[in-house]
């Protein structure tokens, strides 16, 4: 019987953070009734993890490489003060201003792995740097002041656009929210259906083996720092229009929590095994957590307690799964 | 399959005056290397006698300092591994060299996957999973390989001979010319030495010339058709298995007896 149930968590990953997530709306169901299993409150959890759930896909494919990475906020933060500053203090077109945050989230991302393929850094280390370095940059790029929301409005709405409330059926989605959706989509796609994908699975499970085999392990690292970078800076836009101003302050647990939603959904810190299904799962079981035991009338520290809790089980659950 | 017979065919791959110097170590003194088509040919040497250097030259790990290749009678300078396996020289590595969490298919196209004909695979670079099972399984089952029923089994649930035969069916489904084994049962039990030689003999039925290195003498016995010795970085004989014993065999490699009878 634990047998079987090993065989199957372990040929499908997203099943045991399915599973938790499944009692934990049950749980919250039972315990705050109504008021948690209304369709508003449920697209509110997707909306508050809208943001930490486009870090989470870009810490994800870095996970899966076997590395981590500490600088994803940082650039998301960066990224979203560039595209503010351009379009509302410099009078760029609002579309150049975002193509080129996206730039700036590439080229961190791009940093990044140059740092880890060519001077074959540790990525922990290379990212505790780069996080300090993009927090610095964006605190000289904003001089520490935030943009505020009417001056972004009038002058460059498109950077609010993902924060567009979209009512359907009584839930209210938004366009950040839906966005994220389609990108977890799009990258279980590349990695499921690519040979990209299946060069980041080697790449993470056994370097040697992977570049014996032709793959070009380099080469993958990088690309996969530079997508990341990129997913930073779309979470970047993202940020922009769930809070509606441009804050150099924002975002600052963003790394952590991204981290969490990749341990929780079953991706192997060691590399090499995981999904984004899981990570998406992952995100959701935080968010209904924190809103469900907010909602319950429990005391804010409790949440992370329960965070907290569910970081280990879910690593020592890891454990055992990888156990063949 | 006939033994010998290969003193009119030219050799497919060979290696000549081959030296390579690690700073103040000869590891190849001037070796020389033939593999025939067709044949298996064991290579054994003591340890440090310069075997796994001469295999590294010859798979593309490294280049010689002097001395030259040919394959197929063509001079030839393999830059790293990937050159030589794009030329059709496989190499299998003794410590099964395969990614544990993908599938067998993953990893018998890992590094040539095929993708998906018309605009699926062009713009949205679809794998062709399908196709590439379907090539998988008739190929393995031509191999005898398939007794893993599941191909989408992960690698890591195989055992130690089963992934040996998934290293050996990457090398052999992809129409290579030559393929090099290190130590393939260095790693394995009994009954699963006995599957890759099993293996090996089944390749070489095929048509496909084999060099197999190895320290266990029995195995290379049961399946070399010619064993070349290498002793302090160079080739001192090349025997038969039924012309030489195994003890005659440790006696040249180790210096006790003065290659004689030698090709």
């Amino acid at each position: 019987m634990l047998d079987r149930l090993h065989r199957f968590l372990h040929r499908h990953p997203p099943a045991a953070p399915g599973i938790v997530l499944v009692l934990a709306v049950a749980l919250f169901g039972v315990l705050a009734g109504n008021r948690f299993l209304q369709p508003f409150n449920l697209s509110l959890v997707l909306q508050q993890v809208t943001i930490i759930g486009f870090l989470a896909v870009a810490q994800t494919l870095i996970i899966l490489t076997a590395g981590i990475d500490l600088s994803v906020g940082a650039i998301m933060v960066l990224s979203s003060v560039v595209m503010g500053r351009l379009a509302v203090d410099f009078g760029w077109s609002p579309g150049l201003a975002l193509a080129l945050g996206l730039a700036v989230g590439a080229g961190c991302g791009a940093a990044n792995g140059v740092f880890v393929t060519r001077f074959r850094l540790p990525p922990f280390i290379v990212t505790l740097g780069t996080w300090n370095v993009f927090l610095a940059l964006n605190l000289w790029y904003s001089r520490s002041q935030t943009i505020r929301s009417q001056d972004i409005e009038s002058a460059a709405p498109l950077l609010q656009w993902a924060g567009t409330s979209i009512p359907v059926l009584g839930t209210r989605l938004t366009v950040g929210s839906l966005l994220m959706v389609v990108l977890f989509g799009a990258v279980w796609y590349a990695l499921n259906w690519t040979a990209w994908g299946k060069h980041v699975y080697a790449t993470g499970d056994d370097p040697r083996a992977a570049r014996l085999a032709g793959v070009r392990t380099d080469r993958v690292l990088l690309s996969v720092y530079v997508v990341g970078g990129a997913i930073c800076a779309v979470a970047g836009w993202a940020l922009i229009g769930r809070i509606g101003s441009v804050s150099p302050q924002a975002g600052m647990t963003a790394n952590l929590d991204s981290i969490t939603a990749v341990v929780i959904g079953g991706t192997s810190l060691f590399g090499g095994r995981g999904s984004v299904v899981g990570t998406f799962l992952g995100a959701l079981i935080v968010g209904v957590l924190r809103n469900g035991l907010a909602l319950s009338g429990v005391d804010v520290l409790w949440q992370e307690f329960g965070v907290g809790l569910l970081i280990i089980v879910a690593v020592a659950l890891d454990q055992w799964i990888r156990r063949v | 399959m006939s033994r010998g017979g290969h003193a009119t065919r030219a050799p497919i791959v060979e290696g000549r005056g081959l030296v390579k110097r690690f700073g103040r170590v000869t590891a190849l003194d001037g070796a020389d290397f033939d593999l025939y088509p067709g044949e298996v040919l064991g290579v054994i040497g003591d340890n440090g006698a310069g075997k796994s250097t001469l295999i590294k030259a010859l798979s593309g790990a490294l280049a010689p300092d002097a001395g030259e290749i040919r394959f197929e009678g063509r001079p030839v300078l393999f830059k790293n591994p990937l050159e030589a396996r794009a030329a059709g020289i496989e190499t299998v590595y003794q410590d099964l060299a395969v990614a544990p969490s993908l599938d067998i298919v993953e990893n018998l196209f890992l590094g040539r996957e095929r993708r998906t004909p018309g605009i699926l695979g062009t713009v949205f670079r679809r794998l062709d999973r399908e196709g590439m099972q379907r090539e998988a399984s008739r190929r393995m089952s031509e191999l005898g390989l398939l007794t893993v029923t599941d191909l989408s089994q992960a690698v890591e649930t195989l055992s130690g001979g089963q992934r040996q035969g998934v290293a050996v069916a990457r090398a052999a489904v992809f129409g290579s010319r030559v393929i090099i084994m290190d130590e393939p049962t260095a790693a394995l039990g009994v009954s699963e030495s006995a599957r890759v030689l099993e293996l090996i003999r089944t390749v070489r039925r095929r048509g496909t010339p084999i060099v197999l290195v190895s320290h266990n003498m029995p195995h290379v016995w049961e399946v070399a058709d010619r064993i070349h010795v290498h002793r302090l970085g160079r080739r001192v004989a090349v025997i038969r298995p039924d012309t030489h014993s195994m003890t005659d065999g440790v006696a040249i490699m180790t210096g006790a007896v003065v290659a004689g009878g030698a090709e």
